[in-house]
């Protein structure tokens, strides 16, 4: 055990000497309450520590000692419906413990030492494992059955295994290594942070996520597996996308990271997900939900770590075989604390005070996520999606964090402030967002959905990007100056704008949509506008067309109810047939 | 024993130096005794081996190398707190300026305070009626929340601050109020105009008032917010008040920041203003909210002046990533005329849709709401084309979303600043202005409740 003295006390960052033992990113306490912090730097025998509390009361003299571990995470059952701080603290456990505030020098194991949970083996006395092979399961929760593996680098014949309740630290299983010595396996294991957890081999996204939100599924999909930032300033509906996301996104495990944002937020989480169903299996959503909330009034330091605590643990599930979303509120807070600690080391700033690792560190980050095929012999395919927030200074995504996400994600999805001012949500702005997956997944979605999905989007895209031009001329000459096919383009893209695109989150029936029924609405939407175009040729009246009975049921249609909504289309776009043949009657008539 | 320095090594701007001194802590509050006997008080900022570096809470004149001493008192800086602070006046640092008998404390609490653990947040669902129609009814503020004001040098932030917590109440209820007042750095003229307000409708007896003026040391802005804050939690959380937070005006604060860190040398981030800004401001707004097990509730309007009424400035940027919406004051609609000059589009509650509905306020609000922006929104639009293009440009549609605009402007945006209307009565103005528009334009209400208040003509 390494022990040093404080030479140095600068805000979070804590200097020590008499550390020439103790190893880069190992765990020390600091002080006489004990509290945690990590070395990031070592000069001699003088190692730099971030501490992850808040350190007044820390003076010259004060003791560090060294843990000789690195900062790691436990993993095992009792994760799900959990909500950890930065370092994996339960906070449910703490509020009931210590307060409602969080006070220093606060230590409690991450999972329940005491609480016992049924074991059911997989394995056999004798059966030759390797890492990643399935010895058992538990069922944690009515939507996640957890599986217990081998542990990393362990080869060699299980000895023992027993069937029956117990805790995290009881021992289930015994292997017996090649080497002759035995590996005691527990139903929890542990793993440092920062080092991403190994699969077999990385293959191409080529599955869609699932979002239920109409912008995101048709228009700029996502892959399982694959990444997406969401910047955009703030009021702009950012968190409420990430929210979106974390409800109904069909994945079997979602890790949701409140990295430096508001403390009413995480609570709206954790207080509105238990209410919320799953559209599948009809079970509470946080039954498959681990929470990591770094609210921006905690230390800065633990900011840093939350976002490998929470990767961490989605690759922990990744593992097992299960398709995993990680949504991280806001990586722009974490590259803050970069910032902050970083000047407190005196490096060298790059752009905006930011270190010059930036770039490297989230792509390291976003790195992680990706199609595996997991450790073990069973080849079983794992996801790991990654989705950050970024919000940049004034909106302006010129700044270093949202240029260094760019590079790295496949999928930008730009909010707009013009749009949250004219309270369209999803405020993401269909011009300037993208999505590179969007040819991969065609053929998913022409199997699954309809054969003429890519056609339709395309379709709805086009109309979208000539409204964008014929918005000019209208700006410059007036809407007079347009020919009827041209209004009538002005007419269909609004419509797919308020009635396609904008979807509210509040609202039964609307926050979230299948993708059969996404697909019949938008082509409800088409018909009306290639109907119309036919009408006009025929001599119906443009103004006439814009003021149709049936334009008014359209707007209504997205919240139709999935049970009732085929009907409901089909008898739309009768109507539609009917009012439409009256116009051209008319037209024809004069 | 308290053992006492002699040994001051460099004074600069806020910051002193202090060499060969034993046992100090990080953020531990120290004392300097003068020549002349008077103190002055400082905050450890680093320690490195014996040396600390500290800031100064007030001005540094008249400090002596030579003969000045420093003691460290072993804790950080404190407040002393007790129920009898209602309806007193404190400075910026926490004494007595009232003339008044000092306050004999209940408790010393440290003036940082501790991160609230957000499993033990309670969600603010509770709504408040301040009388104003645009945050009532469009922008709507519950318990608990967060809502800072962005202005501009020469608008009426104070007027509104002021009508908010004059008319502020939850409707049905008639509990513990109290307000906590903390002036930073602004005119004698401004806090004056919050205090007599204050004394004209009797609140100042349920007020407690920090007060640094824009003549005090601007060192002192540090602590000012931190001050209030610490009155509010313990009127809140350990008496079960219900309070409201108004500070004015956090730019000024900033401000103090940055001389700070900039004559620390730090890294500046955006503007010269230190990176750890945003930390830094979190760690005082978040400790607005709601608690599990305590019916007490801390409610903040923070004020503040964007610079040349730029949003992207960094304090009312990041600001506005903190706290849970914004209300922001036009200067267009102030020259109008148009009072409180609040721009709907613009400004945002995020707390509403837990706070307004069916029990809390009435069923058609959420869709009310919803319809009145996105008109409103339309008819700015309208009537921007109507300014390049004129009226004739417009479709028959347009002009009337343009009429719709200006009346909006006219009869719900405008109120002045004594008018308290209902909830009621905010949505039922929404209703008559929105039947200017065809009937069919009302796709973001739903027909249950369109048919209720707006029935159809046969």
């Amino acid at each position: 055990m390494v022990q040093g003295k404080i030479v140095k006390v600068s805000g979070p960052l804590v200097v020590a000497s008499g550390m020439r033992n103790a190893n880069m990113y190992d765990v020390v306490h600091v002080g006489k309450d004990q509290l945690v912090g990590e070395i990031i730097e070592m000069r001699g025998d003088r190692a730099s520590i971030q501490v992850y509390e808040e350190t007044a009361g820390i003076g010259y003299g004060d003791e560090v000692v060294s843990t000789g571990e690195p900062l790691s995470v436990e993993l095992g059952p009792g994760l799900i419906t959990n909500m950890y701080d930065g370092i994996q603290r339960p906070l449910q456990v703490m509020y009931e413990k210590y307060g409602t505030n969080i006070t220093r020098g606060i230590s409690e194991p991450s999972l329940s030492r005491t609480d016992k949970w049924k074991f059911s083996p997989k394995a056999s006395v004798g059966d030759k494992v390797e890492p990643g092979d399935i010895l058992g399961v538990v069922q944690e929760t009515e939507l996640v059955e957890q599986k217990i593996m081998v542990p990393n680098g362990v080869y060699g014949e299980v000895t023992s295994i027993s069937e029956g309740e117990f805790t995290v630290t009881d021992v289930v299983a015994s292997i017996k290594k090649e080497d002759g010595t035995t590996v005691e396996v527990q139903l929890m294991q542990k793993w440092p942070v920062r080092k991403a957890r190994p699969y077999k081999a990385k293959v191409a996204p080529h599955e869609p996520l699932i979002t239920g939100q109409r912008v995101i599924d048709a228009m700029f999909p996502i892959a399982k597996g694959g990444t997406a930032c969401v910047p955009g300033p703030f009021g702009s509906g950012k968190t409420v996308v990430q929210h979106q996301l974390a409800k109904w996104s069909d994945v079997d495990i979602v890790v949701y990271i409140g990295c430096g944002e508001r403390g009413n937020e995480m609570t709206d989480v954790l207080r509105e997900f238990p209410e919320l169903k799953d559209p599948k299996s009809g079970y509470s959503l946080m039954k498959r939900t681990v929470l990591i909330a770094n609210t921006s009034d905690m230390p800065v330091a633990a900011r840093e770590a939350s976002i490998y605590t929470g990767i961490t643990i989605a690759e922990y599930f990744r593992d097992m075989g299960y398709s995993v979303a990680v949504i991280a509120d806001s990586s722009s807070r974490w590259a803050e604390a970069l910032r902050e600690m970083s000047g407190r080391l005196e490096e060298m700033p790059g752009e905006e005070g930011y270190p010059a690792y930036l770039t490297s560190r989230l792509a390291q980050f976003y790195e992680r996520a990706g199609d595996v095929i997991c450790n073990g012999k069973d080849g079983r395919r794992g996801t790991l999606s990654a989705v950050g927030a970024v919000s940049p200074q004034g909106g302006d995504i010129s700044e270093p964090v949202s240029q260094a996400t760019l590079r790295i994600v496949k999928v930008f999805w730009g909010l707009d402030s013009s749009l949250a001012y004219r309270r369209h949500f999803p405020a993401i702005n269909w011009l300037t967002s993208y999505s590179l997956y969007k040819d991969r997944l065609s053929l998913w979605f022409e199997e699954n959905v309809s054969r003429d999905w890519n056609s339709v989007t395309g379709e709805a895209m086009r109309l979208l990007s000539v409204e964008n031009e014929l918005d000019e001329i209208v700006k410059l000459v007036g809407v007079d100056a347009l020919s009827p096919n041209e209004r009538l383009t002005l007419e269909a893209a609004r419509s797919i704008r308020e009635d396609f695109l904008q979807q509210n989150a509040f609202e039964e029936g609307d926050m979230y949509t299948p993708l059969d029924k996404q697909f019949g609405l938008l082509k409800l939407i088409l018909s009306f506008y290639t109907k119309s175009l036919d009408a006009i040729k025929k001599g119906a009246d443009i103004e006439k067309i814009a003021d149709l009975p049936v334009r008014e049921r359209i707007g209504r249609a997205k919240a139709a109810l999935d049970d009732v909504y085929k009907k409901e289309y089909s008898e739309i776009e009768s109507q539609l047939d009917e009012e439409l043949s009256d116009l051209v009657k008319e037209g024809g008539d004069n | 024993m308290i053992k006492e320095y002699k040994t001051i090594q460099e004074v600069s701007g806020p910051l002193m130096l202090i060499k060969k001194v034993e046992g100090v802590k990080y953020d531990e509050l120290g004392e300097i005794e003068l020549p002349d006997g008077s103190l002055r008080r400082c905050r450890v900022l680093e320690i490195d081996e014996d040396n600390v570096l500290v800031q100064l809470f007030e001005s540094s004149a008249g400090i002596n190398l030579a003969d000045s001493k420093v003691r460290f008192l072993g804790h950080g800086v404190q407040l002393g707190v007790s129920k009898d602070m209602l309806g007193r006046v404190f400075s910026g640092m926490g004494e007595v300026i009232d003339g008044g008998p000092r306050i004999i404390p209940d408790k010393m609490l440290d003036i940082n305070g501790t991160p609230i653990n957000p499993a033990a947040r309670n969600y603010p669902s509770e709504f408040i009626q301040t009388g104003v129609s645009t945050i009532d009814g469009l922008n709507t503020l519950v318990r608990g929340q967060k809502l800072p004001i962005f202005s501009g040098s020469g608008l009426p932030h104070a007027n509104l601050a002021a009508q908010i917590a004059r008319q502020a109440k939850v409707r049905g209820t008639n509990t513990n109020f109290a307000v906590v007042f903390a002036a930073i750095g602004i005119t004698f003229e401004e806090a004056d105009f919050f205090i007599s307000d204050f004394k004209k409708t009797g609140a100042i007896d349920r007020t407690v008032m920090f007060i640094n003026l824009a003549s005090d040391a601007a060192i002192e802005r540090i602590s000012t917010p931190r001050m209030a804050l610490t009155a509010a939690e313990y009127l809140a959380f350990e008496q079960n008040m219900h309070v409201l937070v108004i500070l004015t005006d956090i730019t000024n604060y900033a401000e103090a920041l940055r001389e700070i860190s900039a004559a620390r040398k730090e890294v500046p981030g955006r503007r010269g203003y230190p990176g750890y800004l945003y930390t830094d401001l979190a760690t005082m707004y978040e400790r607005a909210g709601r608690k599990l097990d305590c019916e007490g509730s801390i409610t903040m309007i923070p004020i503040l002046t964007m610079p040349e009424d730029d949003k992207t400035h960094p304090i009312p940027d990041l600001t506005g990533y903190i706290t849970e919406g914004q209300i922001i004051l036009s200067r267009d609609l102030y020259r109008k005329g148009i009072l409180p000059p609040v721009d709907v589009l613009p400004s945002l509650s995020r707390l509403k849709d837990k706070g307004i509905g069916e029990g809390k306020t009435r069923e058609d609000h959420a869709g009310t709401m919803n319809q009145l922006f996105s008109s409103y929104s339309r008819g700015k639009e309208a009537k921007e084309l109507m300014v390049v293009l004129g009226e004739a440009a417009l479709t028959p549609l347009d002009r009337l979303y343009a009429k719709f605009a200006d009346e909006f402007e006219k009869q719900y945006v405008n109120q002045g600043f004594t008018e308290n209307r209902t909830i009621e009565q905010t949505l039922d103005l929404g209703w008559s202005l929105l039947k200017i528009l065809p009937r069919a334009e009302m796709k973001r209400i739903k027909p249950a409740i369109l048919d209720k208040y707006w029935p159809k003509e046969n």
